[in-house]
């Protein structure tokens, strides 16, 4: 899970990490009375920051400086609603502008190549790190046993070449965002820019946090779910632990094992280049049980959208066998009738490997409406987006 | 004798977590396939015993015990995410050369430090996975959730990210046949990579060629065609999954992102086809892929 900006800095504030002071505003009127305290209390400027989960909100016009209450009112209007890369912003931090001085760049994140952590560290701060040449950056392999104390925390600031006035303070920040890292079980800690102020602060300017989900049984992360801008898909899914994916086409994917769907989703969009450019409409990935509880839960998530138009079951029987996922599928008939529920859009059925021949009878005899079984999985793909392109 | 990699007909495993619901239904399989599973691990249950079909398995308390009083060579994790760091801890601290772990959902955290701590130890014990479906040696052995019947003993090498994915492949080659199938897993950090399956595939003898499956995110597919094009002379035959994943989206397995323009499977299947490895559009083309090889082998 990625957290907002504010709520990376709430954090960091958490852990006696240096933030700007700010609020976060829904609408101008907020944002007019958290400016008008910030002016009160001494500001010079105010920051208005749209609140999104993407990069590049400055070049989109989301971050704007104001010099009275009446223009941060008059920007975070603008900046309320605006689409900045598909992320419509709901709401504003503001916050007290910082006399710069310099800026930095510091993070912590996962060397996948490597099997551990890494931090980057550099005095080339405030644009894509991706910009900055290799030679620039201080990138220190930190490996898990060890970790990052007082000593180590210094050697990565004077390995970013972070001038003399900055170091004190970025040796304390740098040790203080390792216990962000660790405590709160993030993939990534990024603090672009980092700033010197003109009195000689080190502060955390903007901040990006992602959070491991794997890590939910010791961590209390689900108050920071951004649980308003979920699509309601994907929660209902969620709340019935379907391991589920939004996306924009009309052809229904249920499968089990993540790569088998994701490798589903390819196939049907090839097969839909023949038929008026149909498209997977989600991911879900029942895993490895096929119940018929688990069965029709899926049915019914991805016949609640109403882009579908078909919907292929694409089904390898390897632990589960094939008569159990088919006794699944008619259960599951019967268990959405029980609901109120009609499966009213074409399925295509494709089952494989342990049992298959047996599971297909199965199919065959209970004559479900609708239902077709296609051997093979790319001809149930060209099957199922040709049903969508018919029914749509 | 059947040869493999890894996993032989002489590997002897206990199961970390026997007594719970999926160490025991996979217990029961692995048994049944013919692998020598020969006790399992509970510190909580120790000195209990455990019927398998009238073989009875002993629980011991320690991984070191069980391989004091057993001889085994291999474990198999199936503890839940909140003890696995810790029993794969014990694994590698009992100097097991083996250790698979299928438990799904650990914390990437807790895996960067038991990888950590294996590399401390001076890598003597090979981890594969975390969230994978094990190792099989058709015929030989079977260590993990992977349905070994579905293939036949064969010369063909396989290393997957996927698990159906890697069935499936298994099942479309059932007529040619696996030396070894490797599972990898889906998370972000792993202990046994492309790289080291690939390696040792290339300097096992029983293997002639080898089908390599990969997914988005990270940059592992594009370092194993590094690999490949330096040191890998078998026929390799790849599958990418994940062409149409929307940015930004996890799609089931941790670590399967694309993160902004990196981790796309474009690139991984570019990389690939650069250093002359064949890959399939679809499942079943890479399967006809790898069949042409065989045949013409």
């Amino acid at each position: 899970m990625d957290l907002f900006e504010h709520q990376a800095k709430e954090l960091f504030a958490e852990y006696g990490v240096p933030v700007p002071t700010g609020k976060v505003a829904h609408t101008p009127q907020e944002a007019r009375t958290y400016a008008e305290e910030l002016f009160a209390a001494g500001s010079k400027k105010v920051v208005v920051k749209a609140q999104v989960k993407t990069g590049g909100r400055g070049k989109a016009g989301g971050v704007k400086l104001a010099d009275d209450a009446d223009e941060a009112e008059a920007l975070a209007g603008q900046i309320l609603g605006m689409d900045i890369k598909g992320h419509t912003v709901h709401k504003v931090l503001i916050e007290e502008g910082s006399a710069i001085a310099q800026e930095f760049y510091f993070s912590f994140l996962l060397d996948r190549a490597n099997r551990t952590f890494l931090t980057i560290c550099t005095v080339e701060g405030g644009v894509e790190i991706e910009d900055v040449p290799h030679d620039k950056l201080a990138l220190i392999p930190i490996s898990p046993l060890e970790g990052v104390d007082r000593a180590k925390a210094r050697e990565i600031a004077v390995q970013g070449r972070l001038p003399e006035a900055a170091l004190d303070g970025a040796t304390e920040i740098i040790e203080r965002l390792w216990a962000v890292f660790t405590d709160e079980d993030a993939t990534l800690v990024e603090v672009n820019p980092l700033i010197l102020t003109a009195d000689g602060q080190v502060k955390a300017l903007d901040g990006k946090v992602s959070l491991d989900d794997n890590a939910s049984f010791r961590q209390d992360h689900e108050k920071l779910e951004d649980k308003a801008s979920a699509d309601p898909l994907e929660a209902a899914a969620k709340a019935k632990d379907l391991n589920y994916v939004k996306l924009d086409g009309s052809v229904g994917i249920i499968g089990n094992g993540a790569g088998l769907v994701m490798s589903t989703l390819d196939v049907v969009s090839y097969a839909g280049e023949e038929f008026d450019g149909q498209k997977p409409a989600n991911f879900l990935d029942i895993g490895g049980g096929a119940s018929a509880e688990v069965m029709a839960n899926s049915l019914e998530i991805v016949l609640s959208d109403a882009d579908v138009k078909s919907v292929f079951v694409n089904v390898f029987g390897g632990i589960t066998a094939c008569d159990a996922v088919a006794n699944g599928i008619v259960s599951a008939y019967k268990l959405l009738g029980e609901r109120g529920e009609t499966v009213n859009r074409p399925l295509v059925v494709r089952l494989d490997g342990n049992n298959a021949e047996l599971g297909r009878q199965i199919l065959q005899d209970a004559a479900l409406p609708g239902v077709e079984q296609v051997e093979t999985m790319d001809d149930a793909a060209k099957r199922a987006a040709e049903l969508a392109a018919a029914g749509a | 004798m059947t040869m493999a990699i890894w996993l032989t007909e002489n590997s002897k495993i206990i199961v970390q977590g026997i007594t719970g619901s999926e160490g025991m239904k996979h217990s029961r399989r692995m048994l049944a396939s013919g692998a020598a599973v020969v006790g399992g691990v509970n510190a909580r249950k120790a000195g209990q015993t455990v019927d398998f079909d009238g073989k009875a398995l002993t629980v011991y308390g320690t991984v070191a015990e069980a391989m004091a009083e057993t001889g085994a060579d291999v474990s198999v994790v199936f503890v839940p995410p909140k003890f696995t760091k810790d029993a794969v801890v014990e694994a590698i601290d009992a100097g097991i050369p083996l250790c698979v772990v299928i438990t799904e959902g650990i914390p990437v955290h807790d895996t960067a430090y038991f990888w950590a701590y294996a590399e401390s130890k001076g890598n003597k014990t090979r981890i594969i996975g975390p969230n994978c479906p094990g190792i099989a040696s058709p015929g030989a052995s079977n260590a993990g959730i992977i349905p070994a019947d579905i293939t036949t003993p064969g010369r063909i090498g396989l290393v997957s990210k996927s698990g159906t994915l890697t069935y499936q492949m298994m099942y479309e080659l059932r007529d040619f046949g696996f030396s070894t199938c490797v599972g990898i897993g889906g998370d972000p950090i792993i202990g046994t990579t492309h790289i080291d399956a690939l390696r040792a595939f290339q300097d096992d003898p029983d293997t002639d060629a080898i089908v390599m499956i990969g997914e988005i995110g990270g940059d592992a597919e594009e370092r194993a065609a590094a690999f490949i094009e330096q040191n890998v002379t078998k026929p390799v035959v790849g599958y990418v999954a994940g062409f149409t994943a929307p940015e930004g989206k996890t799609m089931g397995h941790a670590g399967a992102i694309v993160s902004g323009s990196a981790g796309t499977a474009q690139a991984k299947k570019e990389a690939l086809e650069k250093v002359g490895v064949r890959v399939g559009k679809t499942p079943s083309e890479t399967a006809r892929l790898m069949r042409d090889i065989m045949k013409n082998l």
